[in-house]
């Protein structure tokens, strides 16, 4: 099955990421990752989605369906940056710490911690990549994980705006219900 | 209006604001305040006392089914609000504008597992439009303004609003100066030109093509636009079990209901037509049938306001997205006259070798009292007399409904679809009854539903209804149940079996006039009776207890695949 990233924009009203995950649930869809976070538009939350589908024209309409979303775009074809970040603890000793400092140096990762058994790495890239790097540390005792799932965003000029969509009052605050 | 009024007012003050005129449900802690305040409102609007908060739910759905306006249901939190669980699905399967309003246990303790309270909007967020939690005061006008909104546009649907405690006891000074902010919110109405331009020219190049219309041609008004759009164009017209009454039954170009307990001749036409111009209709798989073998030959043009529905179970050649109405008036203006005779004729072929209507009525020499007999004299009263509503609940008694009554005007036959809700019909049909004093109700629901919700007798006697009229086809059994067992599990009876209380006695016991029918003479009388009868009557109609709904396709088969009648001794080698 194809795997489709999806971009949608939606208000941010309380509940709305619980009514879209249970509309995947219910509806079956399969999806390997969910982030969601704000956007550039105050009261606009952006969440990125990768479900893997044969029929992801269902999934877009379903979404449709949630009267906080305001706009789904399906990016899996479009030039897009993706990326990912993964917080990883490795296990380490005195021997090989330094091949570990070398692999993350040639993954453009970071050192964020560093103690007498474990280092901790941040590892940001495209998914690939993090996968990449996942797996060469592996072998090394990976203690403990952390992936954020992807983000993307379409390169050039297009723009996935919030403010397209909703109406930015000049105190730069979305008329948006009160009980937020 | 610049005075401080509770949130309960408000929540009073709102409704009036939305036009409410009746509203269902029942008291109880956490909506006390609600109930309190609504005291002052008894001139505004009609409070139903509901003996079970699924009754309050049903009810609203049949005053909502009948007039296209929002039924209202209101239920305290915790077990009042999970009563309402079971009409909110079947509204939201059904597309039925509901607001159901609940009360929630203070802000203060949601969480806590406080006394009565249960998540009721994580519960029914699968089954609503939109759902609310409102836990302040300030937030009251906006969230019930944005309800009713929400639930009689676009696709119409339930939508739930739950409203602390502490929020209904607070006073404030309402803000009524709304503006809904729903950007993403664009019910599409209007429906594309060039799918429209598409439509029409397959349309036109059709040598075999159908209408199937659904639920949508009746809420979205469009019965007239219908009846222009199919006699301009000659196309034969199919109403699926929603879109009864949409089109005329005995119309000319009317052929009758297809899928599942559909005729004959409709679902082999439905296999052989060349384009299929479906209307307000899901393609729901008790039409289809075996989705992958559904109107093989056909190209399809699917017109549905929620564009979710087009392309879900049938591929779709044409799809427009817009209100039935609106659509068919722009195809009116394009579509070129023309007549199909042919094709009409080899339906009508098929349609007098395969098992027509009439043949049912065609009854058996035997004395004992057919479920046909009951069908046949209420079709031939309902015509004569005109003026009703029929309200049927979910067995084999609702397809006989549906298949044997002359269906001819829209909103005329309210029945649960989508669920399929035992005890649907006489909650139901209590709110149909509000809504057209006027009218004659009728319920036509078996023993096992019946037994479901028959408590609501007590609610139309208390409110002083008089135009309900109750047809039990009492077969002793859960009979749909029972013909799937005899049908496809060699007549294992597992629990479908039966027994009741004398339903006669019973509704005397509820103040109203009870009536036993076994033979076929008395059914004339007993009906002749029910109308004269300035009251609420229940005919108990004892009626043979192993007849089949016929013609059937099996769950799973393929519509082309159906059984057309009961299958012989030898034909049948289980039996
Ligand atoms: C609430 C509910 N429970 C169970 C069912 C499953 N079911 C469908 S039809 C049927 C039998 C209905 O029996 P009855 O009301 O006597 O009608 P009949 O089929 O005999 O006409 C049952 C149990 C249902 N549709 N709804
Ligand atoms: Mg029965």
């Amino acid at each position: 099955m194809k795997k489709h990233t999806l971009v949608a924009l939606m208000q941010d009203r309380p509940g709305v990421l619980t009514r879209a995950v249970s509309l995947f649930r219910r509806r079956g869809f399969n999806i390997e990752s969910l982030t969601v976070g704000h956007s550039e538009t105050p009261g606009v939350s952006r969440m990125t989605l990768v479900v893997e589908s044969e029929a992801v024209e269902q999934v877009v309409k379903q979404l449709y369906r949630l009267v906080e979303v305001l706009k789904v775009s399906d990016v899996t074809d479009d030039p897009a940056v993706e990326r990912e970040m993964a917080l990883v603890k490795v296990h380490c000793t005195n021997t090989n710490r330094s091949e570990i400092v070398t692999l993350t140096q040639l993954f453009d990762a970071k050192i964020v911690d560093v103690a007498s058994t474990s280092i901790i790495v941040e590892m940001t890239g495209s998914p690939n990549k993090v996968q990449n790097f996942v797996d060469v540390i592996r072998p090394f005792g990976i203690k403990e994980m952390m992936r954020t799932g992807r983000v993307a965003m379409v390169r050039g000029a297009r723009t996935h705006q919030g403010s397209d969509y909703v109406g930015v009052e000049e105190n730069g605050h979305v008329a948006a219900p009160t009980w937020n | 209006m610049s005075d401080k009024m509770t949130g309960a007012h408000i929540m009073c003050e709102a409704l009036v604001r939305e036009g409410v005129e009746v509203i269902f449900g029942i008291p109880g802690g956490a909506i006390m305040p609600f109930y309190y305040a609504m005291y002052e409102y008894r001139d505004k609007f009609r409070h139903i006392l509901c003996r079970h908060e699924q009754g309050a739910g049903h009810a609203a759905e049949g005053y909502a089914r009948t007039t296209g306006r929002i039924g209202v249901c209101v239920a305290t939190s915790g077990p009042g609000a999970t009563n309402l669980v079971t009409p909110i699905a079947d509204a939201w399967m059904d597309s039925t504008p509901l607001v159901a309003i609940t009360g929630q246990v203070s802000s203060l303790v949601v969480g806590k597992d406080a006394f009565q309270e249960t998540d009721i909007t994580g519960i029914t967020m699968p089954i609503t439009k939109h759902n609310y939690l409102v836990k302040r005061i300030e937030d009251i006008p906006y969230a019930i303004k944005e309800a009713f909104f929400l639930a009689n546009t676009g696709r119409p649907g339930p939508v739930l609003v739950d409203i602390t405690k502490d929020a209904q006891q607070a006073r404030a000074v309402p803000n009524w100066n709304i503006k809904l902010a729903l950007p993403g919110y664009k019910p599409t109405t209007q429906g594309n030109r060039k799918q429209i331009r598409a439509a029409v020219e397959l349309l036109t190049a059709a040598q075999k093509p159908l209408i199937m219309a659904g639920n949508g041609v009746i809420m979205a008004g469009a019965t007239e636009e219908l009846r222009a759009f199919a006699e301009r164009t000659g196309i034969p017209v199919i109403t699926t079990l929603h879109g009864l009454g949409a089109f005329p039954e005995d119309h000319p170009l009317s052929i009758g209901m297809p899928g599942m307990h559909g005729w004959v001749h409709v679902n082999r036409a439905i296999q052989e037509c060349d384009v299929l111009f479906n209307i307000g209709g899901r393609f729901d798989d008790r039409v289809t049938g075996k989705a992958s073998t559904f109107a093989p030959n056909a190209r399809v043009i699917h017109v549905d306001i929620d564009p979710s529905e087009i392309g879900k179970n049938v591929r779709t050649e044409v799809p427009i997205v817009g209100d039935a109405k609106v659509v068919l008036q722009a195809l009116i203006e394009e579509m070129p006259t023309r007549v199909a005779t042919e094709w009409m004729q080899h339906i009508r072929q098929l349609q007098a070798t395969h098992q027509p209507k009439q043949q049912y009525l065609n009854r058996p020499d035997t004395n004992q009292l057919l479920p046909h007999d009951v069908y046949a004299a209420l079709n031939r009263t309902l015509n004569e007399r005109g003026n009703y509503r029929v309200i049927t609940d979910v067995g084999q008694h609702q397809m006989w409904a549906a298949q044997l009554i002359d269906w001819s005007r829209p909103r005329t036959h309210i029945t649960s679809g989508g669920s399929g809700t035992m005890g649907f019909s006489v909650p139901a049909a209590l709110g149909a009854a509000i809504a057209y004093p006027d009218e004659t109700i009728w319920v036509i629901c078996g023993d096992g539903g019946f037994q479901m919700t028959n408590q609501e007798l007590a609610t139309i006697v208390q409110e002083g209804i008089t135009n309900i009229k109750i047809a039990i086809i009492n077969n002793g059994y859960l009979g749909m149940v029972r013909q799937w067992q005899e049908l496809f599990e060699d007549r294992r009876y597992s629990h479908t079996l039966l027994s009741g209380p004398d339903f006669a006695r019973l509704a005397q016991a509820y103040g109203v006039c009870g009536l036993t029918v076994e033979t076929i003479d008395g059914v004339e009388a007993a009906i002749e009776a029910a109308y004269n009868h300035n009251g609420t009557v229940v005919i108990d109609f004892r009626v043979e207890r192993e007849v089949n709904v016929f013609p059937m396709v099996p769950q799973g088969k393929s519509i082309g695949d159906m059984i057309e009648q009961q299958p012989t001794e030898e034909a049948n080698p289980t039996a």
